[in-house]
């Protein structure tokens, strides 16, 4: 089966995204979402792999009203697994995760991931306690996560299947502090 | 400071978890996550009974930190429960602290330090201070508990209003030291 392109997914997902606040994971994850668009509402991770769904989790909590999404990949979703049951505690209806999975650290040199050995993420988040959590192989698929995404009650995971290519670097700005503050004040306003 | 050779039966009377309680409600903390320790006991069942607050056991510290980071993007305020194994845990999720500006604020219980009898939590314990001025993170230090309320409001204050990292390390001497023997 043909796999998907992430590139496509990602703007798929993040078109018209209205008040769609976005955690981006370290490497193409955080690439993919700045080529759909950088957004002062999307932060992007350098670094601190692992903590993408934590600090969605920190958000969703924060901002109950609003939709949250954590787009990030299957390298940097297994360093975190352990979130995935902390998730399952809060079980947060606001809080999406999807898994843009191509079975490789694809920064590091295209190695193999779990997931390329069959480690189900999805079975994972199920297992945690998520109102829903699939792989995802089709595009027709992408139409059902986007309707997740934007109203379904969460926690909700989306393990997308997507081929392991290395699309061009569209980095989003690097400095943390930049990142952290634009973020805030297009929520929150100058405070 | 001078420290006390041992508790006096006032010291231990203060509820100094109670007071760490207040000050993190006075300093506006909404989100308190956790990795529990008998030290802080009382506080996570505080935190859990204050519908004020949204208490969050974590599989692991570093999560905490991670939790902190979101909660801030989303504009509310975060304070982390550990022991001091879990310090090492954290090394690079500090890496939000230090990069971002994200205000971090860390309750730290002290195992390793006088009087000890787990040698394993030693190590770890011993170089928590150390670990955490490398990573970035400022350190206070309880040690008594009639001053639980000004030092946590001070640690609350250099996280949120200084915008930094800072653990308070709550004395081994005030938790007390595990024993190991059955309870009768």
């Amino acid at each position: 089966m043909k796999a998907l392109n992430r590139r496509e997914v990602v703007a798929a997902l993040l078109e018209r995204r209205d008040g769609l606040l976005v955690v981006a994971g370290l490497g193409a994850p955080a690439w993919d979402c700045t080529a759909a668009g950088d957004h002062p509402l999307t932060f992007p991770l350098w670094g601190a792999m692992g903590s993408a769904c934590m600090i969605g989790l920190g958000l969703a909590l924060a901002q109950p009203e609003r939709r949250v999404l954590v787009v990030t990949g299957d390298g940097e979703m297994l360093m975190g697994l352990g979130s995935l049951a902390t998730i399952g505690v809060l079980r947060p209806g606001n809080l999406s995760i999807v898994v843009l999975d191509n079975e490789r650290y694809g920064e590091t040199g295209m190695q193999k991931t779990h997931t390329a050995y069959g480690v189900d993420l999805a079975a994972v988040a199920r297992a945690c306690r998520f109102a829903d959590a699939r792989i995802i192989r089709t595009k027709a698929g992408i139409v059902a996560v986007r309707s997740g995404i934007y109203r379904a009650r969460g926690p909700l995971l989306f393990q997308i299947k997507v081929r392991p290519d290395a699309p061009a670097l569209v980095l989003p700005p690097r400095d943390g502090a930049h990142l952290k503050q634009r973020f805030r004040e297009a929520l929150l306003g100058t405070q | 400071m001078p420290r006390k050779t041992s508790k006096t039966r006032s010291a231990d009377a203060i509820d100094w978890p109670a007071a760490i309680h207040t000050a993190l409600k006075s300093q506006r903390v909404r989100q308190v996550s956790y990795v529990p320790d008998a030290g802080h006991k009382r506080l996570i069942e505080l935190c859990h009974a204050d519908k004020g607050m949204t208490a969050v056991p974590l599989t692991t510290e570093e999560e905490g930190v991670a939790l902190a980071a979101g909660a801030w993007l989303g504009g509310e305020r975060a304070a982390l429960l550990m022991q001091s194994s879990g310090v090492g845990n954290c090394a690079n999720a500090l890496t939000l602290a230090a990069t971002c500006g994200f205000p971090l604020l860390m309750l730290v219980t002290m195992r390793g330090e006088t009087g000890e009898r787990n040698p394993w939590q030693v190590p770890m314990g011993q170089a928590t201070p150390e670990a955490l001025r490398l990573a970035g993170v400022r350190t206070l230090r309880l040690e008594r508990a009639e001053e639980a309320s000004a030092v946590a409001n001070t640690a609350a204050r250099i996280a949120f209003e200084e915008q930094s990292a800072v653990a308070l390390l709550i004395s081994q001497q005030l938790i007390g030291v595990k024993s190991f023997e059955e309870k009768r």
